[in-house]
């Protein structure tokens, strides 16, 4: 079939082009106005070139915020994607209890991001909430409004309840799809259980735990609503992530400036790191 | 290497204390001799992978017992009975280089490295993988990932017994015959037992000195491809095997003589009565045109090349014969005659005063 170049396919592309204009492309050059330039307000604008740039960047604030970020990230990241695999592992193939099982693992990731904050708040209350009243009467000291270590592991657990599902759905999507001939030539060649998960179930489940780890490192490194329910950033900064540290200068302090150099930097950061994890993972595939 | 002997095996996928179920496998009594290159031909769904993976241990059988060499193995694991078995779709271990996956299976045995080398080089020289070895096995195209399951299969010593579940269902036609010949020298090569099932009768015929014919969860016949072809001991084989398949047509006995629609024929085996239903069998090579005999009128002529395929039909029956490439065709009404000794009867689909039941 011949190709024929006709201009007019170029207005067929307006709407969508107009879409990405308006939701993404506007907003983002809004900010970057503001990050290049002085305000003080009746819509007056001063030139000020990387100055909020040069500002952000030196702020022990800002390092502070990005240290907790990469700690949570890190974190959460250690700890659903082995246990997500471990759970997928253990849930049945076939029969009827597949579906319990996913309905199940799906749950959690049904739940608004601000109700899952509100329920680890009234849950891991020191006083009245069931896991913080159970943990004091056990002889824990467990307040996670005035300690960062109770804050710490409170979002920690709240954020691996949340999420493990979603690494145990796509681990397991990719556990499904392996023929049974791989079990049966494993077992005809003596692979002992470590051996099947190693040369079979992992090199088989890669491609989508790229994707898992992907996701889960671009939604936690962008966390808002659930911190900001159940710790609001504090005791004192302890729990101020990245987000919650851009929110309160932007919407705290009204630093307009800073706030849009620290949201440049934040989303170069989150774009940087998601690049390298993508062609480190894909780079492995192909070799 | 082992003689591999089945006694009394049935297998049902169904709960048979429930009372009258759906057998795969109905009761069969088989022996493989040592060495030996056996094929196990039959339609899809006639049990012939249920007695593949029972072979291989993947299935325990509802009765019976299998014996490697005398000794019982019906419980043993598959790892245990020390068998190999190449699967319809390739299988081998991605990340692994094409050395390490036919070391794989010794290495799981904990045999030292200095054993492994010299051993999967000896079994990559025997099916061509050497240029391969350091490649990754992903890389491979199909028939290059078969020939490494088939290597992790030949790689163990002491294999007992090496099965093919229709291991040419993904390789291009034109490997297929490479690949299929090379089975067969692989085997003269190293004469270790193999069973390859299929339900291609071309694989089955090159492949084997043994061919076992099953159908609907039994064995109808083991023969060698000639026994085949020449004596098919039922129906099914004779219409199963051939290409196109045996006539089956239906017959009276009056004393004695076998009448096709009131016209005698004569046949290799007669019998005296009618007792159940007698069908006789005649395959189309030994099917002529003659000068009197059975009427019949040409529906069809198909060029098959060095032979003609001729449709005839005879009072409603349909009797097919070849033609040589160069003989003449007669116009529409003939008269057909079947070759001396090669009409047999059949009743209630086996060869009467032949070997099964």
């Amino acid at each position: 079939m011949n190709k024929t170049a006709d201009n007019r396919a170029w207005f067929l592309v307006i709407p969508v082009v107009a879409l990405v204009a308006f939701n993404a492309l506007i907003p983002l050059m809004t900010v970057v106005n503001y990050s290049v330039q002085e305000t003080f307000g009746d819509n007056t604008f001063f030139w000020s070139g990387v100055t909020w740039f040069e500002q952000v960047l030196r702020d022990p604030r800002f390092h502070g915020a990005l240290g907790r970020q990469l700690f949570f990230t890190g974190t959460i990241l250690l700890i659903e994607i082995p246990l997500g695999v471990a759970i997928a592992l253990t849930m049945p193939r076939r029969g009827p209890w597949v579906s319990v099982c996913l309905v199940l693992m799906a749950l959690p990731l049904l739940i608004p991001w601000n109700v899952v904050g509100a329920m680890w708040n009234i849950m891991a209350l020191p006083d009245i909430g069931l896991l913080g009243h159970t943990l004091n009467s056990l002889g824990i000291d467990y307040n996670y409004t005035r300690q960062p270590v109770s804050a710490w592991v409170t979002l920690i657990a709240m954020d691996v309840w949340h999420w493990t599902s979603l690494v145990v759905l796509l681990a397991y999507a990719g556990l499904v799809s392996i023929p049974e001939a791989y079990y049966q030539a494993a077992k005809i060649d003596g692979a002992r259980p470590w051996a099947v998960f190693r040369y079979i179930q992992l090199p088989k489940m890669k491609r989508v735990l790229t994707i898992a780890v992907l996701l889960r490192f671009m939604d936690s490194f962008m966390i808002y609503t659930e911190v900001s329910v159940l710790t609001g950033g504090g005791p004192g900064s302890s729990t101020t992530l990245l987000s919650i540290d851009l929110v309160k200068t932007a919407l705290g302090q009204f630093d307009l400036g800073p706030a849009a150099a620290t949201s440049i930097v934040y989303f170069l950061i989150v774009l940087a790191i998601s690049w390298v994890f993508y062609t480190l993972m894909m780079r492995n595939e192909e070799s | 290497m082992a003689r591999i002997t089945l006694e009394n095996l049935a297998h049902t996928y169904f709960d048979p204390s429930e009372g009258d179920v759906e057998w795969a496998l109905r009761p069969l009594d088989l022996d493989w001799a040592d060495g030996g290159a056996f094929a196990l031909l039959g339609p899809s769904g006639c049990g012939k992978t249920t007695l593949l993976n029972i072979m291989s241990g993947l299935l325990r059988p509802t009765e019976g017992h299998i014996l490697f060499d005398g000794r019982d193995v019906t419980d043993l694991s598959p790892e245990a009975r020390n068998i190999a078995q190449v699967f319809q779709f390739p299988v081998v271990y991605d990340t692994m280089s094409v050395y390490d996956n036919i070391a794989f299976p010794l290495r799981n045995r904990g045999m030292p490295e200095a054993e492994i080398a010299p051993r999967v080089r000896e079994i990559a020289e025997l099916t061509e993988l050497t240029p391969t070895l350091k490649q990754r096995a992903s890389g491979l195209t199909a028939d290059g990932k078969q020939k490494i399951s088939l290597a992790r299969g030949l790689v163990r010593p002491d294999v007992n017994l090496v099965m093919f579940d229709e291991p040419l269902t993904v390789i291009d036609p034109h490997l297929k015959w490479v690949l299929r010949s090379k089975l067969r020298e692989l085997h003269q090569r190293v004469r270790t037992t193999m069973i390859y099932v299929t339900h291609d009768q071309t694989e089955a015929l090159t492949f084997a000195d043994q061919v076992v014919v099953m159908n609907a969860g039994q064995v109808v016949q083991i023969g060698t491809p000639v026994e085949l072809f020449e004596q098919p001991q039922h129906t099914f084989v004779g219409h199963f095997i051939g290409s196109p398949g045996m006539n089956v047509l239906p017959v009276a006995i009056d004393n004695g003589r076998a009448l096709f629609e009131g016209l005698p024929v004569e046949v290799a085996n007669p019998v005296a009565a009618s007792e159940g239903t007698i069908e006789l069998g005649v395959r189309p090579e030994f099917v002529d045109f003659a000068p009197t005999g059975i009427p019949a009128t040409i529906t069809g002529v198909a060029d098959a090349g060095r032979y003609r395929i001729v449709d005839t039909q005879s009072s409603g029956h349909r009797i097919k014969l070849l033609v040589d490439e160069g003989k003449p065709i007669p116009s529409d009404a003939v008269h057909l005659g079947f070759a001396p000794g090669q009409a047999r009867l059949y009743r209630d689909g086996w060869l009467i005063g032949g070997a099964g039941r």
